[in-house]
């Protein structure tokens, strides 16, 4: 699909993500982030702990301000002072899938009043009945029974919680979902379940999600298009396809390297990358996004760009 | 790996009292380790695999007992064990474990120097000098860089898979017989797992102890084991070596359980997932506890428990499936020529391929 004519729901314009951490020291967490996503895609930003993808996802949700740059949604600035009308705005379109559903529900709280709280602050139903549907819709899409209202979070098993995380989420019909490792804390046979969920949800309502993961097996299975990020700074975007196919950054080859494979034959002749900055161009140049390819975008020097278009022309012809 | 067996589980059963109700959390499982070799359990949160581990340190939670069966380990059984006393000299010394979070395993207001020389000054019984000494050795060979210069700092000032090197290097400071891994990567990056698993593997050859994994990441396991053993609601469901599970796995749960693995699922294509919950371990459970979510499920499958069927040697597994009379069922589609499939993914053209 041509990006050109695709609609941009949300655009991240050179934004900076700084800590104060006193002293007059400070802590820039995210870099220079400079990317747009387009409506209906699942965007996936890949990272190991610390490099900043969090940090970003919070930025979007108006929970960690920009100290520079600034972020679009549907072509209005959401970052910094907004009027209070606005943020109720980008409460209600731009919702979160948190890590851990069992930190992120309310343990005193039914089930019912979890997934309506949305639903309560922004008067969003005429009647208590249409409340009551409301919910059993909700908890319907996901896969639960409407019976499990009156239950507590601790009385689900980790897939479950996690549904009633998203159906939460969904009740508020939102245009664009900020999930952060929703898969992470959950067993192996439950990540399916929640993946397949998310994936249909997705189709049905024409959703944008905004995937934060470590984990580059996951990311292969539902994103579009991936952003790689490493302390802060995205070295690598690229179409799904083509990250796998063409990885050019040295640190997409090693997380690349890194994910487990479920087959000891192979597995125990595999080589780990261990990622070594050091080996990258110390010209002291200032390194910016280049389009190495259509859509296929790489931090680097100018002669780390003539290395890597080397590197990929290579790939090519191996692939032809 | 050798053939001596070095700790042996027989029939253990371990007992929780949970609000005047018991829940059977382990029900007889036996196992037997050899020396040197790793022996990896899978299984999903509750299926018992660290309370049956835990079984062998004698740390199981005051409301559980091991209420049958026994763990011989050098002529000795550890069941009998019941004071803390009775544990000088196995638990830390000969049996050692890395728990899964490194920030709640160390003491976040010691020095790591602090951590290390207390265990190798209270099992070595040897001054505080060549305590200190032993310690910066240790930290070296778990790779801490400027280990004697680090020594002094607290677990905060270190990244999370430093902390579980150091955890490691505690675990390690005695030379144990027997190293237990609870989940030691889960809460670590992918990058840093890599790393983590390398360095308990090159440990492992270089001090020869035996290595028990529990896990519930397939990836993991086929990257560390030499037998796998596959727990399902308390039990052992399955067992061989980690090519047997992996290439020629025969209870329908394993199958299940390798179906589910994003890194074979097809981009556009629903994955795979195992319908249901596991069972309640409150309620007795009747027949195999796999049969309700299973959809190969046969009707003894819910009347009886399935004994174990030798399919190897060395690969065992507790289905009716392998039964002369049951029907003849195919593993699933998605897992059939797995070792082709992800060879596919991992040379040249592959989507996990790199150079």
């Amino acid at each position: 699909m041509s990006n050109e004519n695709r609609e941009v729901i949300l655009s991240i314009k050179h934004v900076d993500v700084t800590f104060d951490q006193g002293h007059k020291r400070k802590l820039v967490a995210v870099k220079d982030a400079n990317f747009d996503i387009y409506k209906g895609e699942t965007f996936a930003l890949v990272g190991e702990s610390g490099s900043g993808k969090t940090t970003l996802g919070r930025a979007i949700m108006r929970i960690n301000p920009c100290s520079a740059g600034e972020i679009v949604f549907e072509g209005k600035r959401i970052s910094g002072k907004i009027s209070r009308e606005e943020d109720r705005n980008v409460v209600r379109n731009i919702q979160m899938i948190f890590q851990d559903p069992a930190a992120s529900l309310n343990e005193r709280a039914t089930i019912d009043y979890c997934v309506s709280e949305g639903l309560y602050n922004f008067h969003l139903y005429s009647s208590e009945e249409e409340r009551i549907a409301k919910v059993d819709k909700a908890l319907e899409d996901v896969g639960l029974l409407p019976e499990h209202k009156s239950r507590y979070p601790h009385e689900f098993s980790g897939g479950q919680r996690q549904r009633v995380g998203i159906a939460r989420a969904m009740i508020m019909d939102p245009k664009f979902i900020v999930a952060d490792e929703p898969i992470s804390a959950l067993d192996v046979s439950i990540r399916a379940q929640v993946l397949n969920l998310m994936n249909k949800l997705k189709a049905e309502r024409n959703l944008t999600y905004l995937f934060i993961a470590h984990d580059l097996s996951v990311v292969r299975f539902i994103a579009d298009r991936i952003a790689v990020i490493h302390h802060g700074e995205i070295v690598e975007i690229a179409e799904s396809e083509t990250l796998f196919k063409y990885p050019i950054h040295p640190y997409t080859t090693a997380l690349l390297s890194t994910v487990p494979m479920p087959d000891p034959l192979v597995e125990k002749n595999r080589k780990h990358i261990v990622y070594d900055p050091n080996q990258l161009d110390q010209s002291g140049e200032e390194r910016q996004m280049r389009e190495l390819r259509p859509g296929h975008f790489v931090h680097c020097t100018s002669k780390e760009f003539a290395e890597y278009e080397e590197k990929i022309a290579k790939m090519e012809q191996d692939r032809n | 790996m050798s053939n001596n067996v070095i700790i042996s589980a027989k029939d253990i059963e371990v007992k929780f009292r949970v609000r005047d109700k018991y829940l059977t959390a382990i029900r007889n499982v036996s196992l037997d380790l050899y020396e040197g070799e790793t022996f990896a359990i899978v299984g999903e949160s509750g299926s018992g695999k660290s309370v049956f581990t835990k079984t062998f340190t004698g740390m199981l939670e005051s409301n559980g007992t091991i209420s049958n069966g026994s763990v011989m380990f050098h002529g000795q059984d550890l069941t009998k064990l019941k004071k803390d006393k009775d544990w000088e000299g196995i638990r830390g010394a000969k049996i050692s474990t890395i728990f899964q979070d490194p920030m709640t395993s160390l003491n976040p207001i010691r020095t790591i120097g602090f951590q290390i020389t207390e265990v190798i000054e209270k099992h070595q019984k040897i001054g505080k000098s060549a305590a200190k000494k032993q310690a910066i050795e240790m930290m070296n060979r778990v790779g801490i860089p400027d280990a004697a210069n680090r020594f002094d700092e607290y677990p905060f000032q270190y990244s999370g898979g430093m902390r579980q090197r150091i955890v490691i290097a505690i675990a390690l400071s005695c030379h144990p017989e027997i190293l237990i891994c609870d989940e030691p990567t889960t809460a670590l990056d992918v990058t840093i797992q890599a790393q983590i698993i390398q360095l308990i593997r090159d440990l492992q050859k270089e001090l020869g102890f035996t290595t028990l994994y529990i896990t519930h990441d397939l990836g993991v396991v086929a990257n560390v084991a030499d037998r796998v053993g596959v727990m399902y609601g308390g039990q052992i469901i399955e067992y061989g070596t980690v090519e047997e599970i992996f290439f020629d796995p025969q209870h329908p749960y394993t199958w299940a359980l390798l179906s589910s693995l994003p890194q074979i699922g097809v981009k556009g294509q629903e994955l795979y997932y195992i319908t249901g919950t596991p069972p309640s371990l409150f309620n007795k459970i009747k027949g195999d506890a796999f049969a309700p979510r299973n959809e190969h499920a046969l009707n003894i499958d819910f009347e009886q428990e399935p004994p174990f069927f030798k399919v190897s040697d060395t690969h065992y597994a507790k289905t009716w499936l392998l039964d002369p009379r049951a029907p003849k069922v195919e593993k699933p589609e998605v897992i059939c020529n797995l070792h082709e499939k992800i060879q596919k993914m991992t040379t040249k053209g592959g989507a996990f391929y790199v150079e």
